[in-house]
């Protein structure tokens, strides 16, 4: 079996004896016998590394790896640079604990500072924490922002993901929060409902933008209406296109959340990813989670400590706002590093190439047969309508293409980004233009 | 330590001024921040809140604690002091300057000590 | 240490991404008024910054870390190049399950054996850390009396020694949170919690052993008070490495629970996360799982969700690689290991007590778990040495302080986690560097308020940090 206790036997018996006890049995006297298991536990027996090793890699080949990818859908296959792979994988930023002892953590309170610097100029927010689990609690951690004594009531567009949703309303429930589902007119935020739905009691409203159909919303309308109901604008956003597009803080939003999975995080089959939450100088003190500061040490030198504590769960207990505590942080570390690596031209580079690969797939799907379910400006992810959309997954599938995602018998949500050559593009289109 | 005459003191350490003319400012009194040490932030309620006697209307942050301010009466919160928000340190530096709140239309008073009574008191929390 | 900023110089950087193969395309979206400040930096230099960070952090690899209630145990490599694994690193999470049989397999195997482990009946792998599966489990409560029409149960009981995340997982969960005193001993006061049940109890939190290290020898009959009131128990699996194997706390009479696979199942802390935080449950708790649960059928497996489901707890299925990590380890040491790594955590801690008792009086005077509470409260009177003081000490004799001023019923608490994977050498040299403060402390008290003297920053200013946040960087211009 494999066992990661150093001690000789010789040593645990020498061990005991001086801590005062003749055996284990005798150390563990003190739990009383009638909750001991008394039995071996019913688990596999320990085996070596190398045949865990095999086991592993077994159980791995079991996935099918996709090497051409045209889903999206909250999860994006973007290049990751070698560089960000070597970074991320030193063993000090691996194995290190929540950076509570300041003087021999500048390392990682750094490197969180500079993390919440990029989330605040990309956003173009004035304050960023340190990280939340994904981009679905970093909204339902943005609603519960919002709260305030006569404002309430939680107003969600039907166009963000739905998992997004399904999160904001399991939080909600914890809070008996009500959560309505602003209706969409032509896969976009029907402007007139939301305007109709709003009222004195709203806290907030999220919308995602670009949304779940890769449709960008009309912010600058939704802002207004939101704010002359008196509530707060959640904006959900995908990070890639802030290298060029209007930021959050331009359009006038409350707070920007998002999912940073597509800063150098790989598909990982769901996690861990990285949600990321901004907001303005207002609203500082009601953002969750850690928050690096600069301050300086006895000498007067520049240093890093975690600040604004006591708004966190350690020192407010049942007064928190929220119970983080652990969160993403080395997924805040890889999109720091990977947004180093790309800089802001590379950024740049990175969105213009998935918008461009879209809708060059976009135009192609539609050459072959399908038509385009919205005629509105999309960023990389647009819906298409066919007879059986079953039958397009399944040829693409075959041919070691993931397709878009289904979503309905007759819709594909599609994505492309800057790993989709021009060459899988027009071979995508070709199997559809067979099957369709 | 300070303990001005004119002013009334409570059990849980805040201080308050009748200003005679039917409100009160309330803060908090030396011997309290002086034990909460460097107080980083004050969180405030908001004007036209009610506060209850003996409850707690807002809270002072230290680095590492965060403490409840008690309302020593009851009634309604006609003015905040702003300043607390952006100069925490006042509390610390001059604490029956840096007032918290002002209450009018008080309809029940927790029973007060004045600054003898008060000090001695100290003497003995201390 | 210069800021990556400011290193930055335009016009630097990597060579990344190939041409466009596409036409372009000019996208009628408005766009942002100027760039993003975002650094621009050659590879080198990119290399060199974050190896310089990376010198100024504490690893487990660079040393001790015996933070109390931590569980700081050693990352075993083999779990690391197992998450590395392309099958899992490049798997869709919505591609199909016939697709996906590997990673259905890592979450039912996982599943199975910490449900054995605990003593549970079902499992969501969802939650994203400890705090989120905290949260899980009393939402999971909560749909459970919601669905009884039991309305009135608004409470959920937690000691005072209890973790912040407790009280503030509660409120998170719309209850009200009954703090109950602990008894001399650290222990539940059974009559203390007698005196706060009753029909509006929705619960009880508690961790076992407790916050202080000591295994709660009435765990029965508090589970039993808290059932017969009608409420359910809720386990906190923080301190789990100090009993696995040798009692589940399915077998204590707790109906829910959460584990922390990054501190008792040996994954990375990573800096403060990415963890994950089960949260398992016996069966009567099972429909209101959120998320999906795995089920097999003839080695084929599939997923299942009940109607009954609160939803979800975050996006897809959890951090996923940190899973397949902990199940690595389980599969490495296997029916035998987990009592074996439990037992030795409690042996390591009570030699360190032992040790340490006789300069550093301890908070509770009997045998500890994996874990061990001194209170300096003795030293602060006498020679105005805090725990505070004591811990920033160790930082220049390269070990991590432990826990401070945790829990809150201790005064100038330091409570010390050794677990299992330290050997008895570094256990000695931990206890001569804690012997030999103690002596500079009786010597030189002042001296110890400048501790660290060796670190590359000295103490901090905190106050000025909270004071006036300044939270990112100010660019020039």
């Amino acid at each position: 079996m494999g066992s990661y206790v150093p001690n000789t036997e010789a040593e645990q018996l020498q061990m005991l004896k001086e801590a005062g006890f003749e055996s284990f049995e005798d150390m563990l006297s003190v739990i009383p016998a009638e909750v001991r298991l008394g039995r071996e536990l019913n688990i596999p027996e320990g085996k070596s590394e190398l045949e865990v090793s095999r086991e592993m890699k077994k159980i791995a080949a079991k996935n099918k790896v996709y090497e051409t990818v045209f889903r999206g859908a909250g999860a994006y296959k973007h290049y990751v640079p070698a560089v960000v792979t070597t970074i991320v994988n030193k063993e000090e930023f691996v194995t290190a604990y929540t950076p509570y002892q300041a003087e021999i953590s500048q390392g990682i309170l750094q490197s969180i500072f500079e993390y919440q610097t990029m989330i605040c100029e990309l956003t173009g927010m004035d304050v960023a924490n340190a990280s939340v689990y994904d981009g679905a609690t970093a909204a339902a951690e943005a609603c519960a922002m919002c709260q305030e004594r006569k404002r309430h009531t939680v107003y969600v567009a039907e166009t963000v993901n739905p998992q997004t949703l399904s999160v904001i309303k399991t939080y909600g429930f914890g809070k008996d929060i009500d959560v309505k589902v602003v209706p969409a007119c032509s896969g976009t935020t029907d402007l007139a409902a939301l305007a109709e739905m709003m009222d004195s009691e709203s806290a907030c409203f999220v919308v995602q933008h670009p949304n779940y159909y890769g449709l960008f919303e009309d912010i600058e309308a939704i802002e207004k209406t939101v704010h002359e109901a008196g509530a707060r604008l959640v904006m959900s956003v995908n990070p890639v296109t802030l290298g060029t597009l209007k930021t959050p803080a331009e359009y006038g939003a409350d707070i920007a959340v998002g999912d940073g999975q597509p800063f150098g995080l790989g598909l990982a089959y769901g996690g861990p990813y990285l949600g990321f939450m901004a907001t303005t100088s207002k609203m500082m003190r009601k953002i969750p989670g850690r928050i690096v500061g600069e301050t300086v040490d006895t000498q007067g030198e520049r240093g890093f400590v975690l600040t604004l504590q006591a708004r966190e769960q350690h020192i407010r207990r049942e007064k928190a706002s929220s119970n983080i505590c652990s969160n993403q942080a080395l997924c805040a570390l890889t999109a720091s590093v990977y947004l180093a690596a790309v800089g802001p031209e590379g950024l740049k580079e990175v969105a213009n190439q998935c918008v461009s690969k879209a809708h060059y797939l976009a135009a192609k799907l539609v050459e072959a047969g399908l038509t385009l379910k919205y005629e509105k400006t999309y960023f990389n992810e647009f819906v298409t309508e066919c007879k059986c959309a079953d039958t397009i997954i399944d040829a693409c599938a075959k041919e070691g293409i993931l397709a878009g995602l289904k979503l309905s018998d007759t819709e594909i949500l599609w994505c492309a980004t800057e790993m989709n050559t021009a060459c899988e593009i027009e071979k995508v289109a070709a199997i559809v233009k067979e099957v369709c | 330590m300070n303990f001005p005459a004119e002013l009334k003191y409570s059990k849980s350490h805040e201080w308050v001024k009748d200003n005679g003319d039917g409100t009160y400012t309330i803060g908090i009194t030396d011997f309290a921040q002086d034990a909460l040490g460097d107080l980083v932030f004050a969180n405030l309620p908001e004007e036209g809140d009610a506060v209850t006697a003996e409850e707690a209307f807002g809270d002072v942050e230290s680095v590492k604690a965060v403490s409840d301010v008690m309302s020593p009466v009851s009634g309604e919160v006609v003015a905040i002091n702003e300043e607390l928000l952006d100069a925490p340190e006042s509390i610390n530096e001059d604490p029956y300057g840096a007032w918290f709140i002002k209450v009018a239309n008080v309809t029940e008073t927790e029973e007060l000590l004045d600054a003898a009574a008060y000090e001695a008191f100290c003497a003995t929390e201390a | 240490m210069q800021l990556i900023f400011e290193r930055s110089k335009k016009g630097r950087h990597l060579s990344l991404f190939p041409a466009c193969d596409v036409p372009a395309f000019e996208l009628d979206a408005p766009k942002r008024a100027e760039a993003p400040k975002l650094p621009e930096i050659s590879e080198n230099e990119l290399d060199r910054h974050y190896t310089e960070l990376a010198k100024h952090a504490q690893g487990m690899n660079d040393g001790f870390y015996p933070l109390g209630s931590c569980t700081m145990k050693h990352n075993p490599k083999v779990n690391e190049q197992a998450a590395a694994l392309e099958g899992f690193t490049m798997a869709h999470p919505l591609q199909s399950e016939a697709d996906s049989q590997g990673s259905l397999e890592v979450l039912k195997k996982a599943t199975d054996i910490l449900c054995e482990i605990t003593g549970m009946d079902n499992m969501t792998l969802q939650p994203a850390a400890g705090a989120h599966g905290e949260f899980t489990g009393l939402l999971l409560i909560k749909a459970y009396h919601k669905a009884r029409g039991d309305e009135k149960r608004t409470k959920i009981i937690v000691p005072d020694s209890a973790h912040g995340t407790n009280p503030a997982s509660a409120t998170m969960s719309g209850y009200d949170v009954i703090s109950v005193e602990s008894g001399a001993d650290g222990c539940v006061d059974l009559e203390k919690l007698r005196a706060v049940v009753g029909e509006d109890t929705a619960g009880l939190m508690l961790t076992n052993p407790n916050t202080v290290g000591i295994f709660d020898k009435n765990i029965l009959e508090i589970t039993n008070i808290i059932h017969e009131a009608g409420g359910l128990c809720y386990y906190d699996g923080a301190n789990l490495n100090a009993v696995m194997g040798h009692v589940r706390p399915g077998d204590m009479g707790f109906d829910v629970i959460h584990i922390n696979l990054h501190k008792t199942f040996s994954t990375p802390h990573g800096g403060g996360g990415p963890g994950s935080g089960p949260c398992g449950c016996k069966d009567f708790l099972a429909p209101y799982l959120p998320g999906v649960t795995v089920v097999e059928n003839d080695g084929v497996y599939s997923y299942s969700k009940s109607e009954e489901s609160i939803g979800d707890m975050k996006a897809f299925y959890g951090n996923f690689l940190v899973v397949v990590r902990a199940l690595t380890y389980l599969l490495t040491v296997g029916k035998a290991g987990i009592p074996e790594a439990s037992q030795n955590a409690v042996l390591n801690a009570n030699y360190m007590k032992k040790k340490l008792e006789d300069i550093y009086p301890m908070a509770y005077d009997v045998t500890c778990m994996h874990e061990f509470v001194m209170s300096l409260e003795g030293m602060k009177h006498d020679i105005d040495v805090s725990a505070l003081d004591v811990a920033k000490a160790l930082l220049d004799r390269g070990i991590h302080p432990p826990t401070m001023y945790f829990p809150l019923i201790v005064h100038e608490a330091l409570m010390v986690e050794p677990t299992e994977t330290e050997c008895k050498e570094t256990l000695d040299h931990a206890i001569e560097a804690f012997r030999s403060i103690y002596e500079d402390a009786k010597n030189n008290p002042a001296k110890m308020h400048m501790m660290p003297m060796e670190t590359p920053v000295k103490r901090l200013d905190e106050v000025r940090a909270a004071r006036t946040p300044v939270v990112k960087y100010e660019f020039e211009n």
